[in-house]
């Protein structure tokens, strides 16, 4: 392997490993702090990647496109079917066994695929990036890189450094992990624990949309890609340690790599790859690298 | 766990039903109660594990694709093997499996123990998947299926269907007594106690971990039998015995039925299938068995909404409903 051709893939590792990241914190959220186990996240990121595919039209029809009022448009949507999904299906099941919840989000799988096989169809699609991120730029004589994977890379970026800021530095964030402590306790404070809760699930909601969106010019958009990356992200999650985001972005980075360069360097073995990391992980550290805190 | 009378009663009342149901039934009939009737025995494999042990495995479908492939892969290609060594060594390769599995996830707990079992489960699935073992994403044929004879008389033929459909009754009835009384025994009650609070046994005195291994073994050798049906009534196994998919499947099976009882899971089987049977099937949905998954979805949704305990909660649910709307009816 030439350094260009390592070079590329490094940026891809790194890029699918940020990517997953979005993925993995959304799923984190909701799983580490709210201890709602949601196989549906994985649907979330399916829908968001349609609604790359489907929106763009409508926006276009409405206030004239762009990149960015169709990322809008859809963040405002995913949250508030967030919003309306935790109130509808899991407002009343944190009292009850983890089992219900796998489930009820089992359940609603089956029904978010079938919706979208209704409401668009079941063939893949392209997505094309906008014209001012659809270049590329040259590495040594014979590689060159997509702009848009610099894009993905870069906003996914900002909104680690965001999350951090969030979580750590202001009162949401404080009541946010207090929450995740202790529920009643946080409650008998004066905060209304589940319309706070009911936020961070709708939150979780978006991030795996917006990942979806702007996945969906590289990966394009086919009816499997929510499981595909479900099980990827529950991967991801366990290594870096349940209910931490910090462990999600270095487990994310982790798994992007050992993928990337799986499927280079050992293409007869690359699905494997990602488990064999896990149980290894597991079985040194059986609670994650990073124990939430 | 004390069994009540009722209880065993309708499980009489339902063996009679199955053991009659071919007489009734048409061709497609039997064979779908075939299939119904080992899944049952993969559910109740798992049954042990989450509901009686309190072990979530997601790898239960490693157990059954590993024995259905052992069944092909141990048959001589042209000629019938004879079942009573056929079936221990298809059981003994998921067992091994499960105790090497077993020993290593067993150091996890909670959702780490749920997310190592499906780790390792899906290394078996890309083994099967990616290397001449399984004969790739294909699968591979069983030619004959294995013969059941003492001496030279054969007892059962089963290549016909009607036959095997009373083979997988017996192995389902076989599993299901063997595990009641397991249960009731000592073994079952050092599960149950470690299900409840794995601390306090520990302080007791008991080595928990031989007994979560014993349980996770056992498991993996019954989904095993599962697996031995499964490959013998399709004579055809492919990779997909093994994913993800099928673990879930099993899981949702025995939380539908509800978990802590071993009927549960064998009602669990019958509901979700009969479920996915009933909106799949063009006569009696229309053009809405297109859309197969939405109606199965949407009632697996109001069953947790509605049936915290599963099925097997509903007539106890409706019975307190019934009195109670009684009672306030009453001046």
């Amino acid at each position: 392997m030439d350094l260009a051709t390592f070079l590329v893939q490094c940026l891809n590792s790194v890029q699918f490993g940020l990517l997953l990241f979005l993925v993995a914190s959304g799923l984190t959220l909701i799983f580490g702090i709210m201890g709602v186990i949601n196989l549906a996240h994985g649907s979330f990121y399916m829908i968001g990647a349609y609604m790359a595919y489907g929106l763009a039209p409508i926006v276009a029809g409405a206030v004239g496109g762009g990149f960015f009022a169709t990322l809008a448009f859809g963040i405002v949507l995913s949250v508030v079917v967030g919003y309306l999904l935790e109130w509808a299906f899991f407002s009343y099941l944190y009292e009850r066994e983890h089992l219900q919840q796998v489930l009820m989000t089992y359940g609603l799988i089956l029904v978010f695929d079938e919706l979208r096989s209704i409401i668009v169809d079941d063939d893949v699609h392209g997505v094309p990036p906008p014209d001012w991120l659809a270049g590329s730029i040259p590495l040594g004589d014979l590689m060159s890189y997509p702009v848009y994977r610099l894009f993905i890379s870069g906003v996914c970026i900002l909104l680690a450094i965001g999350m951090y800021f969030v979580f750590t530095r202001t009162r949401l964030g404080m009541m946010i992990r207090a929450g995740s402590t202790n529920r009643e306790m946080v409650q008998s404070l004066g905060i209304d624990i589940k319309i706070l809760y009911r936020f961070v699930f709708a939150a979780g909601v978006a991030l795996a949309a917006l990942a979806g969106m702007i996945a969906a010019p590289v990966s394009s958009v086919y009816p499997g890609m929510g499981e595909q990356v479900l099980i990827i992200c529950f991967v991801v999650v366990v290594i870096g340690g349940i209910g931490s985001v910090r462990g999600a972005l270095l487990a994310a980075l982790l798994i992007g790599a050992v993928d990337t360069f799986g499927k280079v360097l050992l293409p007869s073995a690359a699905g494997v790859l990602i488990y064999v990391l896990m149980a290894a992980i597991l079985l040194w550290k059986p609670a994650g690298l990073f124990r939430a805190g | 766990m004390a069994v009540s009378r009722s209880a065993v009663v309708l499980c009489l009342a339902a063996l009679a039903g199955l053991l009659a149901w071919p007489a009734f039934a048409s061709d497609f009939g039997v064979d779908l109660t075939t299939k119904i009737l080992i899944y049952a025995i993969l559910a109740l494999s798992l049954e042990l594990l989450v509901g009686q042990t309190g072990l979530v495995c997601f790898g239960q479908a490693a157990f059954f694709g590993i024995a259905a492939y052992a069944t092909v892969r141990f048959s001589p290609e042209y000629d019938a093997a004879a079942i009573w060594w056929l079936l221990p060594s298809a059981v003994a390769a998921s067992a091994v499996f499960a105790l090497v599995m077993g020993a290593l996830s067993l150091r996890t707990r909670g959702v780490y123990f749920i997310m190592v079992t499906l780790a390792f489960s899906q290394m078996a699935y890309y083994v099967i998947h990616d290397t001449p073992v399984g004969g790739g994403t294909d699968g591979i044929y069983l030619n004959v299926p294995p013969s059941v004879a003492v001496g030279s008389t054969q007892l059962l033929d089963l290549s016909d269907p009607l036959h095997f459909y009373y083979a997988a009754l017996l192995a389902l009835v076989t599993c299901f007594v063997m595990l009641a009384v397991a249960l009731r025994s000592r073994f079952g009650r050092a599960l149950a106690g470690i299900r409840v609070n794995e601390q306090r046994m520990r302080a007791a005195g008991f080595s928990t971990y031989p007994y979560q291994l014993a349980a996770f073994v056992l498991s993996g050798a019954i989904a095993g039998i599962a697996g031995f049906l499964f490959a013998i009534k399709d004579g055809f196994v492919n990779p997909e015995l093994l994913s993800w998919h099928l673990s879930g499947a099993a899981l949702v099976m025995i939380i539908l039925g509800g978990l802590g009882h071993l009927r549960g899971a064998v009602i669990g089987a019958f509901a979700l299938s009969l479920l996915e049977e009933l909106f799949q099937s063009r006569e009696l949905m229309g053009g809405f068995s297109d859309h197969w998954h939405l109606g199965l979805g949407a009632s697996i949704i109001a069953c947790v909404a509605l049936l915290p305990r599963g099925l097997i909660g509903l007539p106890r649910m409706l019975r307190a409903r019934l009195l109670g709307a009684r009672q306030a009816g009453a001046p």
